[in-house]
């Protein structure tokens, strides 16, 4: 058996327009999701997200490339013979059944046995947390309750693969926080291969083993969280997941994966990792996190220390969001607050002339795209 | 009043049914209550009624004849109830073949593009333009034996030099059969349409993601769904179909009659106004039980209005 649940190798979906022209949804894709992997789809609306996701489900074929599950090339396979299963944005229940028909329906398509179809049927809604709403109709549950039908009726046919095209997206906040963590155990506890897509980056962060940023019908980056977010290849990564400051330069040079960039408005060179390809010449952009950058009220070191002045400063509890105007740039820097003190002083004041450090082992030095 | 009018839900219905229920009870109460006193009241021999309390135009209506061969006082006639079991099995093929074609054609004009789709809705509704009794006058033109149709096979088996006699197509229950189902197929086609057009893309997605294969989608998922617009339309098909005689007079001739025609001659041909009545009365009860029994089973097709 392959070691990848889903393969898309060099996948193209072009829609035909309205206006008569092509559209690429997807744009020469190629993703591998191991076996038992959550792995998240994010990127922006109209990225191609859903049209990936409905080429592995088969409800789409792709113009070019090939869709692979579990070592199967697909190819016009239609959605019902494959080992896949949906949990859609819309829910999708049969309004016509109840609850209990609803889940039951899948295996009723497999001519499972009636015994094993009840059985398996009320594991599933207990998995759900829907025990006892069997007979209920899809009307008579909250939009939660309904999210949850439409999950249980996808695992219990125990696919190979779940698509997740959005799930929580119509819940409040609080429910999705919830459904977030019970989604995470839910798919630790059955070891099934979660293709999730969302185009909220804290919940691909919190609960993906892997992450595929997409743009235009491309994948930009693939990795881990941790990956995505401290190594992000190219600017646009870096802005998409999390909050960065960027500066803009000429590459100076590039040495043992680190490189310096002659920044011209600061007249000075900043020194960072390189992330992504970028090569001696280029411009390349200076990505720092705000919560990475150290404030102090004396330059410290002579090299990636920048003397600025505080144009504004918000209070937000844990941490204080300081803006920080150097040489024209507005540079964000989220001081957590280590201290207890009432005294506003303690937390930077508007006018303030203050250092910046950039640490080069926090600072990435990327492509400017 | 001016301020329940504007708090009070039930009594805004109140004021909005009024015009509909002075209709009503003018049109269709009142002259209904009218039709059961002559029903049960003789004919004068100069084709006037004389108001009493008689059954014997049921008693004629279910078969019980005075006028009898072989010296009898009385006996049973059948032909009345000939003609209502003709009127009922008539109605029953009509309804069952529009199902059978309407269903599919609403089908392909529901899941066609939205820009064609109001197209296909409006070529559904072009012929409903015409007067009703012209559309059957068309078939009847269509269907004579020296029509459209023999002709163009005369002039086909001419051009191959066989000999034709001319198809006795019209005054046939064939004939009548093809005009109804001809003037209330697009009464099936809209209700039906409405239904599935309500079934979104993403339900049948569901099915087939869970293993349905298209014949298994519609029987589990499309049918069951649709079924309110099925229910509306063969009301508004069957009902019609008990009543009307245009049909069966032009394309029946004296071969195929109806309680419609029934009806219609006691008051214009025999002059016996109750007898009409009766006919009419029965024709009423007949319909309105096939009807509960079938709404009981089926459902008003009240989802197609609510959902
Ligand atoms: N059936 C279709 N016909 C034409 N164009 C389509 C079709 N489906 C998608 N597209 C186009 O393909 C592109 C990608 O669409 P897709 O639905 O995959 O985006 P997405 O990443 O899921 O976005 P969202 O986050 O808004 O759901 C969009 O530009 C969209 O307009
Ligand atoms: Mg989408």
């Amino acid at each position: 058996m392959s070691e990848f649940a889903v393969e898309l190798q060099d996948v193209i979906k072009q829609f035909p327009t309205p206006e008569g022209g092509q559209v690429f949804a997807v744009n020469h894709v190629s993703m591998q999701i191991k076996n038992g992997e959550f792995f998240s789809m994010l990127g922006s609306s109209g990225c191609g997200k859903t049209t990936s996701l409905r080429m592995i489900a088969g409800f789409e074929w792709p113009t070019e490339g090939e869709v692979v599950i579990a070592g199967t090339p697909q190819g016009h396979t239609p959605p019902f013979k494959r080992p896949v299963n949906t949990v859609f944005q819309s829910y999708a229940l049969f309004q016509h059944m109840t609850v209990f028909q609803n889940v039951a329906f899948g295996l009723e398509m497999d001519h499972v046995a009636k015994s094993e179809v009840n059985d398996r049927v009320g594991k599933s809604l207990d998995m759900v947390q829907l025990s006892g709403m069997g007979k209920r109709f899809p009307k008579q549950l909250s939009g939660g309750q309904q999210q949850r039908v439409a999950l249980a009726r996808a695992i219990v046919k125990t696919p190979k693969v779940l698509l997740l095209d959005e799930p929580l997206g119509a819940l409040d906040l609080k429910l999705r926080k919830e459904m977030q963590l019970e989604l995470k155990a839910l798919q630790q506890r059955l070891g099934i291969t979660f293709v999730y897509v969302t185009h909220d980056q804290e919940e691909a962060l919190t609960m993906s083993d892997r992450i595929a940023v997409m743009s235009f019908g491309k994948v930009l980056q693939m990795g881990t969280p941790v990956e995505i977010y401290e190594r992000p290849n190219c600017k646009f990564v870096a802005d998409f997941i999390g909050t960065s400051n960027f500066l803009h330069g000429t590459v100076k040079s590039v040495e043992n994966g680190k490189a310096s960039v002659y920044i011209q408005e600061l007249d000075a060179e900043v020194m960072g990792l390189v992330s992504g390809d970028i090569s001696v010449g280029e411009t390349a952009a200076v990505s720092i996190r705000p919560e990475k950058i150290r404030l102090s009220e004396q330059s410290a070191f002579n090299q990636n220390c920048f003397e600025g002045v505080v144009s504004s400063t918000t209070y937000i509890g844990s941490d204080t969001h300081v803006y920080v105007n150097v040489k024209g740039n507005r540079i964000k820097v989220w001081e957590q607050n280590k201290i207890s003190s009432l005294d506003p002083k303690a937390y930077y004041s508007v006018g303030q002339k203050v250092w910046l450090t950039l640490f080069p082992e926090n600072t990435l030095i990327m492509a400017d795209k | 009043m001016l301020k329940r009018l504007r708090e009070n839900k039930a009594f805004q219905g109140t004021i909005l049914a009024i015009p509909t229920l002075i209709f009503m009870v003018g049109l269709l109460i009142i002259p209904l209550i009218l039709t059961a006193i002559i029903s049960f009241g003789t004919r004068s021999p100069d084709g006037n009624v004389i108001y009493g309390f008689s059954l014997h135009n049921y008693a004629r209506i279910f078969g019980i004849s005075s006028e009898c061969q072989n010296g009898k006082s009385i006996c049973f006639d059948p032909l009345y109830m000939q003609i209502l079991g003709r009127s009922l099995s008539l109605a029953f093929n009509t309804t069952v073949l529009v199902i059978l074609m309407a269903y599919p054609l609403s089908y392909f004009i529901a899941r066609s593009h939205p820009r064609r789709r109001n197209t296909f809705l409006f070529m559904v509704l072009v012929p409903l333009w015409t007067n009703f009794v012209i559309r059957v006058y068309a078939w009847m033109m269509l269907l004579r034996t020296q029509g459209v149709i023999n002709g163009v096979i005369g002039w086909v088996a001419g051009l191959l030099g066989l000999h034709f006699v001319p198809l006795e197509m019209i005054y046939t229950p064939g004939a009548v059969l093809v005009g109804m189902i001809y003037e209330f197929l697009p009464f099936m086609i809209l209700p039906i349409f409405t239904s599935l057009e309500k079934i979104e893309t993403p339900l049948y997605e569901a099915a087939a993601d869970l293993g349905a294969n298209p014949f298994r989608t519609f029987l589990r998922v499309t049918l069951p769904l649709s079924m309110p617009g099925v229910v509306a339309g063969t009301i508004l098909v069957f009902i019609p179909v008990m009543g009307t005689f245009i049909v069966s007079d032009l394309l029946g001739g004296k071969q195929v009659i109806l309680v419609g025609n029934l009806i219609q001659r006691q008051f214009l041909d025999a002059r016996d106004p109750t007898f009409g009545s009766a006919a009419s009365l029965i024709l009423m009860v007949m319909t309105l039980i096939v009807t509960y029994f079938y709404t009981r089973k089926f459902g008003f097709g009240e989802e197609i209005i609510s959902a």
